[in-house]
């Protein structure tokens, strides 16, 4: 409680842990927008979203140490990681993709495991970060510190996040893979060629994947193993903003990064995971209740 | 011979065989004139870098020993060699890898693992068939309070790793004429048994000095962001900040405390050298203290290696660079398997594990003497403070060549 005092009495750091969330909920949004994308259009969850990311964050290490501008591995990374979902998909997921969700649950895990390791081979099991070489904006005389690269990160995401949503709205591909995530035996039957959707859905995926991890290696570290996180909250993400919901997803996404924030203010960093998933279930207990008194009220 | 009696015959033969197998001591796996040693160490998953340093570190030592003629048992002269599995960063794995290496490949000397969980898998299956393991990367103390007793570790346990930083705030608080009870501490170390042992260590000692630990964070396994725990920094502003979650919680220490300038007095973390943070964040690396078991300025010195900037110059040459005291410590569990056989004068290994338990030796890598758990007592962990880029030991204070600076300068004078 002690912390929580804090708080009132120094409401300046509710400001800090406010901004640090919602800027860090951007990222995750992005990475959970890819997940509800291929979950909406091709029934599938991808548990190695979290990997995608990560593999994004190495290939603008990679670049970073070739001497490229790490703002100029973001196109990079998305390139060579929808190159990488493209092929995953003509291996795995073609054969999965429309089995039941517990098969496509179980490979995809199974190709988490693989990247890691592959990744673990290739680039070794260090701890790894790129420096943007951005300053932080201090405000309130120091007590509030803005990274300028979290803002940067904040910025490129949500634009990302648009230019998919009018990719989605406006290209004949993007209707395309919507009539796919609307009804996929009507989209065939008017001609589309739902194979090539689930292609190019899974290998855009795994772009936005490559982009978020872009935005984390420079903001954060990376590690082969980190993926989980990125998975977990993604997931996370979709279930409370159910799929197909742009809005609720980039919404659940900065409030996700900010409940986590002070819970591991509030808590201790020990609780800041296990505060966001008890969220989690009482959003769901919440959400079913609901839905049984609009039953109740159809009855 | 009737039939009966020659049935009878074979059934004793068979018999005699099979008593001479499994009664009497058990000897060690020799071909010819080479001692075989068995380890299961993590070439894939996330310890494979260390694995590497651990397999590396063994591995001069076999070459150096080999080199100079080899190792004397009784009045033979044999050669070492070591047998590798690789144990994929899992305990259970390191687990069944040690059965198969005492069971099917009938080795009868264990070199640790790298990290505390693979030894814990370990540890069991060694005391089962009473072999002995000599390791230099369990630290976690968990390793001795279960009564074990053919596990010796050459390496200072986890919960001396940062409690010397709680030492040195408490006499640097004197010198400034202030009480050591006024100092206020934080702590932020993940949630594993190697961090939680470490954690422990300080808190112990900062009880002993009746500081005030002010935040005490577990750090989740999946850690990606100290924002939260930083920002409590900001506010309690305590006097040291502790942190400790392998190579991960290092660059995110030292990367967000620069980021989000938060000025403490002393940053003490573990972890400096294999998360490379002065080749990652430069002079934001700073002032930042570093806890180690070994460095290459020390003065240890032994018969194979000479000094330890001897057994650096050594490694380098081989392996291309410098040796983390990872290696080192490799290096040193297998000296003690060397010197312990050399005295037993037999491969008895009983006899070699009462010889490795009254071990008494300098090496490059410190003193080794062990207590009745198998830990090493004659050994202080070293701290290391960041300046201008170069690690400098400053503390236990005795062995210290550079004196600490502290307080940390302020981010805004930097």
């Amino acid at each position: 409680m002690d912390n929580l005092l804090i708080l009132f009495e120094a409401p300046i750091f509710s400001l800090q842990l406010l901004i640090d969330g919602l800027l860090i909920g951007a990222v995750f949004a992005l990475a959970a927008y890819g997940m509800a994308l291929v979950w909406g259009v091709m029934k599938i969850i991808n548990f190695a979203q979290g990997e995608f990311v990560i593999l994004g964050g190495f290939i603008v290490w990679t670049f970073f140490k070739l001497g490229i501008n790490p703002f100029l591995g973001i196109p990079l990374a998305a390139a060579v990681l929808f190159i990488v979902g493209w092929v995953l998909y003509q291996i795995v997921i073609v054969r999965i993709v429309e089995e039941d969700l517990f098969i496509s649950i179980l490979a995809t895990f199974g190709m988490a495991i693989l990247l890691q390791q592959l990744m673990n081979q290739i680039f070794g099991a260090d701890v790894q970060t790129v420096d943007p070489g951005l300053d932080t904006w201090f405000l309130f005389d120091g007590a509030v510190t803005v990274l300028q690269i979290k803002v940067v990160s904040f910025f490129i995401a949500i634009i990302l996040g648009a230019i998919l949503a009018v990719f989605l709205k406006k290209t004949r591909l993007g209707q395309a893979i919507r009539a796919t995530a609307q009804d996929t035996r009507a989209a065939r039957i008017l001609g589309v060629d739902t194979n090539k959707v689930y292609a190019t859905t899974f290998a855009l995926n795994a772009a936005i994947c490559g982009a978020a991890g872009a935005l984390v290696v420079m903001t954060w570290v990376i590690q082969p193993f980190a993926g989980l996180a990125y998975t977990i909250r993604s997931f996370m993400i979709v279930i409370v903003a159910g799929i197909g919901n742009v809005a609720g997803v980039v919404f659940a996404g900065l409030g996700l990064g900010a409940a986590e924030n002070f819970a591991g203010f509030l808590f201790g960093a020990e609780f800041q995971a296990a505060f966001v998933f008890s969220l989690l279930v009482v959003i769901l207990l919440y959400r079913n209740y609901k839905l049984r008194l609009k039953r109740r009220y159809l009855k | 011979m009737t039939k009966k009696q020659s049935y009878l015959f074979t059934l004793i033969v068979i018999i005699a065989a099979i008593s001479l197998v499994f009664a009497g001591p058990s000897w060690a796996k020799v071909e010819g004139d080479t001692i075989i040693f068995g380890a299961a160490v993590s070439f894939t998953g996330k310890y494979s870098t260390n694995g590497k340093h651990t397999k590396n570190g063994y591995d001069l030592v076999v070459k150096r020993v080999n080199e100079m003629g080899g190792v004397k048992v009784g009045d033979k002269t044999y050669k070492i060699d070591i047998k590798y599995y690789d144990d994929e960063s899992t305990p259970a794995r390191a687990g069944q890898l040690a059965d198969r290496l005492i069971k099917q490949d009938e080795i009868k000397f264990i070199l640790g693992p790298y990290g505390s969980g693979p030894t814990k898998g370990i540890a069991p299956i060694t005391e089962k068939y009473k072999i002995p393991m000599v390791e230099g990367n369990g630290a976690s103390r968990s390793l001795f309070n279960k009564g074990y007793r053919y596990i010796f570790a050459v390496l200072s346990t986890s919960e001396q790793y940062l409690a010397e930083s709680i030492n040195l705030l408490a006499e640097k608080f004197k010198e400034d004429g202030r009480d050591p009870k006024s100092a206020k501490v934080a702590i932020a170390v993940e949630n594993d048994p190697f961090s939680m042992d470490i954690r422990a260590g300080v808190v112990d000692d900062a009880k002993r000095w009746g500081m005030k630990v002010v935040i005490d964070d577990k750090l989740p396994k999946e850690l990606t962001d100290m924002t939260a725990t930083l920002t409590k920094v900001k506010a309690l502003r305590p006097d040291a900040l502790i942190v400790s979650g392998h190579s991960k919680g290092a660059a995110l220490a030292v990367r967000q405390t620069a980021q989000m300038k938060v000025d403490v007095p002393m940053l003490a973390i573990t972890h400096c050298e294999a998360a490379d943070v002065v080749g990652k964040f430069g002079g934001d690396a700073n002032y930042t203290l570093c806890a180690t078991q070994w460095a290459p300025t020390m003065t240890y010195k032994d018969e194979w290696f000479g000094f330890a900037g001897d057994y650096a110059e050594a490694f380098e040459k081989e392996y291309g660079y410098v040796p983390p005291y990872q290696a080192a410590e490799s290096s040193a569990a297998v000296l003690v398997y060397v010197d312990a056989l050399q005295r037993a004068g037999n491969f008895d290994t009983e006899k070699v594990r009462d010889a490795i338990a009254a071990t008494n030796l300098q090496t490059f890598y410190g003193w080794v003497k062990f207590d009745e758990t198998g830990k090493n007592i004659a050994k202080p962990m070293v701290l290391r403070q960041i300046q201008k880029g170069k690690y400098v030991p400053v503390a236990p204070r005795k062995f210290a060549a550079g004196e600490v600076i502290f307080p940390k300068p302020k981010w805004k004078d930097r």
